[in-house]
């Protein structure tokens, strides 16, 4: 994994260069002839070259025009887009890097991103010798890793309307002992698909919202307020229990924020970058809140979000591992070992259904858990660079 | 300007200073005479120029605007808060401030403090100067102080030093924003002094030197050490990088805009308390940065969350670093090359109804928490006419802001700083009189 990194940031940002797994012993051989440049124009195209020897090509494209430019690389057909950067403003430069087998291709750009392109011209890519595997048919499968990754979105969030409606039941008829053992198991729908929930505006601060998030005078609504609520003991000096009108118009809001969530996933769907970046998203959650102990700040039930960030995390990662497969099996490789080494440390804090409170865990154990999440993290960062032209 | 380079330092000593300080400042008025007078670093250094190109820069002390403002800004930073003690009076308040200003006189100017400096003192006395900056130039030393809220009245309303009625009406702590997670221990203050230099050991001899001369009357409360500034605040200087890789406070206040200053820097006599007349308010944040999240997230996020591209940080509709960002660009899709929660977006002035800062911040490096992740950051300061715009700014940038994601605000606080000091006075005199 640290060998991978290397590579990397040597060249440039995308992940295609750590195609190890395809590339026989790129190393040394691709920087010198890897590097061309693109000057978009109002009225040409124009490359440095006009080919390029097989293996991890990098465009520099320039945009030396006055509108917002595209710079594509299509198949001999002319049709399929091989690799593409857009939004170049005016005077900017972009990088494309972009693995191509031997071929013919067609170079484009596109100034003021209308029409089908302009100064289309030829682009040959000898053979180097490299090993270039050609993508199979990928569409398919990232097709059907989407359609199920919408299911389980879906199916989560149905989940957390039934869960979130006897959390609220239990906690408005003054059963705090039922809400407090709903509270997490309840919240895990939610973490798992957190990135998701966070895409609808002011959903997320509506239900997760943590005290310290609030800005003067702003309500305070949604989980972490009733958490706070039945957990007082750390509350500040002088906290009073809500009132019974409190709880119910909290309890009100909660469900019914919780069904508008559930209303507008039906209609989602989710590229592969989407997907990507949620695997990503879930891990950065993790980073930021749930191993600092920020997140359930009266709680203490960090670990619960922990582990469900990561279950949707893994979802998101099972669903594009075959795809990734073909492209980096040492990738997969490093991702399923970072994956079982985190899920071997949140299993050693099983207890019951559940897992210890954050208070209880020692800093030797937090560190650990804080240095497995970066283990983690980083090749999990490398996923939507190795999936994602 | 007043707080242009000077080569040569004042002329003018406050009296009673001390007989070490005369002695040196007729030495550097004639370059290398005062090379044969211990400790005076001014001198030393026009013949002995130090490594960094504003080795021998002197900023006087004694001036219209206190230096360290508009002053090109330097590359260290030592920042300190002080709590003045329990049962210090107003006239030891005052002479607190007095001894302050005279001892910053003369380090501004490259000497060593107090009468007899490092080395030349009573062979059975500790030295007054402590001495760790004997030989090394001034490098563009400036000290700033300031007035916390706290001086004029206590949380709990005691008004200690006479000071209540004089209190500007601005001068309340900052609100809680979202997202804050203050560290009282980082946060507020009586007073506070910046010590700007090209060298570090300059910039702590400074504090260092300030502290010990404070004891018994007033105590370090928060201190930061900063590196490598994160704001120009010349048109001479070249933006630097803060520590997400990107060049920041491009659009600051520059010393070249006369304008601006006068509009948006500082204090004028009709602004309330008119002893803050041709002062500014100083704004001091330190947001910690994730920077281990931060350093895994692709060069598109990166960039889509900054508003500027990384290389030469121009804004991503186009032209080069000093292009004015252009917020209706659109993209594909219509949606604008500038996101809406671009930090370069929300901070704008554009954004901000045309309200403008000068900004003055450092980057630290702390060591590192108990998780291994590096205490790093951004030692955010800056200076304003009125609190009010940083509020404005901030609160937009804390609602909506997408860097937020990697950021934590971790200090606060706020002080008046007054106007420079006039010669044989000392700093905050129309405060008190």
């Amino acid at each position: 994994m640290r060998a991978r990194l290397l590579p990397l940031v040597a060249v440039t940002a995308a992940g295609l260069l750590a195609l190890t797994g395809c590339v026989a012993n790129a190393t040394g051989s691709d920087s010198p002839n890897g590097a061309l440049t693109v000057d978009s124009s109002a009225d040409a195209c124009t490359l440095s070259a006009a080919e390029a020897p097989s293996g991890n090509l990098s465009f520099t494209v320039t945009n030396s025009g006055d509108q917002v430019t595209e710079f594509y690389l299509l198949a001999e057909d002319g049709l399929r887009i091989v690799g593409e950067v857009e939004n170049i403003g005016p005077g900017l430069s972009r990088d494309l890097v972009v693995q191509l087998p031997a071929g013919n291709y067609l170079t484009t750009c596109k100034p003021g991103m209308v029409g089908d392109g302009i100064d289309k011209t030829a682009f040959t890519v000898t053979d180097s010798g490299d090993d270039v595997v050609v993508d199979a048919d990928l569409d398919a499968q990232v097709e059907v890793a989407n359609t199920n990754y919408a299911a389980y979105v879906r199916d989560q969030v149905a989940q957390l309307v039934t869960g979130t409606q006897a959390f609220a039941d239990a906690y408005l008829a003054g059963d705090d002992d039922t809400a407090r053992a709903l509270y997490a198991p309840t919240r895990a729908h939610w973490e798992r698909v957190e990135t998701v929930a966070e895409s609808f505006g002011d959903l997320d601060p509506q239900l997760d919202l943590r005290e310290a998030d609030l800005e003067e005078g702003q309500a305070w609504t949604g989980w972490h307020a009733i958490e706070k609520d039945l957990w007082p003991a750390d509350a500040e000096a002088g906290f009073a229990a809500y009132t019974p009108e409190q709880r119910e118009n909290l309890s009100g809001l909660l469900v019914s924020d919780t069904e508008t969530l559930n209303e507008k996933v039906q209609e989602l769907d989710f590229t592969l970058a989407q997907q990507t970046n949620g695997a990503i998203g879930l891990l950065d959650e993790v980073a930021t809140g749930k191993v600092t102990g920020e997140e359930e700040f009266w709680s203490h039930t960090d670990l619960w979000d922990f582990q469900a960030n990561i279950d949707g995390a893994q979802v998101l990662y099972s669903g594009v591992r075959d795809i990734l497969l073909e492209e980096d099996a040492e990738l997969a490789a490093d991702l399923d070992a970072e994956f079982a080494a985190l899920q071997s440390l949140l299993d050693a804090q099983r207890v019951g259904d559940g897992f210890t409170l954050y208070t209880a865990l020692s800093p030797a154990e937090v560190k650990a858990f804080a240095d497995q999440v970066n283990a983690l993290g980083e090749p999990l960062n490398q996923l939507t660079a190795t999936l994602v032209l | 300007m007043t707080d242009s380079p000077a080569h040569a330092p004042d002329a003018h000593a406050p009296r009673g200073l001390s007989r070490r300080g005369l002695l040196g400042l007729a030495g550097a008025g004639v370059a290398g005479l005062g090379l044969g007078i211990a400790g005076d670093r001014a001198a030393l250094a026009v013949t002995a120029p130090a490594a960094g190109t504003n080795a021998g820069a002197v900023y006087p002390f004694y001036a219209t605007h206190q230096a360290g403002i508009v002053t090109p800004a330097q590359d260290r930073l030592h920042f300190a808060a002080f709590d003045v003690a329990d049962g210090t009076s107003r006239a030891e308040l005052i002479e607190l401030l007095r001894d302050w200003s005279a001892a910053a006189a003369l380090m501004t100017a490259g000497k060593d403090v107090g009468e007899y400096g490092s080395v030349n003192g009573p062979y059975d006395a500790p030295p007054e100067d402590t001495g760790e900056a004997l030989g090394l130039p001034p490098t563009g030393l400036t000290i700033t102080f300031g007035f916390g809220p706290s001086l004029f009245q206590t949380t709990a309303g005691v008004d200690r030093f006479g000071l209540a009625a004089r209190r500007p009406a601005e001068l309340v702590d900052l609100p809680h924003f979202p997202g804050d997670m203050l560290d009282d221990g980082r946060s507020g203050g009586d007073l506070c002094i910046q010590a700007c230099a090209d060298d570090p050991q300059v910039a702590v001899h400074a504090i260092r030197n300030l502290s010990r001369i404070a004891f018994g009357r007033a105590a370090i409360r928060w201190s930061q050490l900063g590196f490598g500034r994160t704001s120009s605040t010349s048109t001479s200087q070249a933006t630097p990088r803060n520590l997400f890789g990107f060049k920041d406070g491009t659009a600051n206040i520059k010393a070249e805009e006369p304008a601006a200053l006068t509009e948006h820097l500082w204090v004028g006599s009709d602004d309330g308390q008119a002893w803050l007349a041709g002062g500014s308010y100083l704004v001091a944040r330190r947001i910690r940065m994730t920077i281990e999240t931060w350093d895994r997230t692709s060069l598109r996020e990166q960039e889509t969350v900054i508003g500027r591209n990384k290389g030469e940080g121009a804004p991503l509709s186009g032209g080069t670093e000093f292009t004015g960002p252009d917020f209706e660009l659109a993209g594909r899709a219509d949606e604008p090359l500038i996101g809406t929660a671009a930090h370069v977006r929300l901070a704008h002035p554009g954004q901000n109804d045309g309200v403008r800062m000068l900004r003055r911040g450092y980057n630290f490096v702390d060591g590192n928490d108990a998780l291994g992740r590096l205490d790093a950051g951004l030692f955010f300061i800056s200076f304003q006419r009125t609190p009010a715009t940083f509020t404005a700014v901030q609160l937009n940038l804390a609602r909506h802001d997408a860097l937020n994601e990697y950021i934590r605000h971790v200090g606060s606080a706020l002080f008046a700083v007054p106007p420079g000091a006039a010669q044989g006075s000392y700093v905050g005199a129309p405060l008190f009189a």
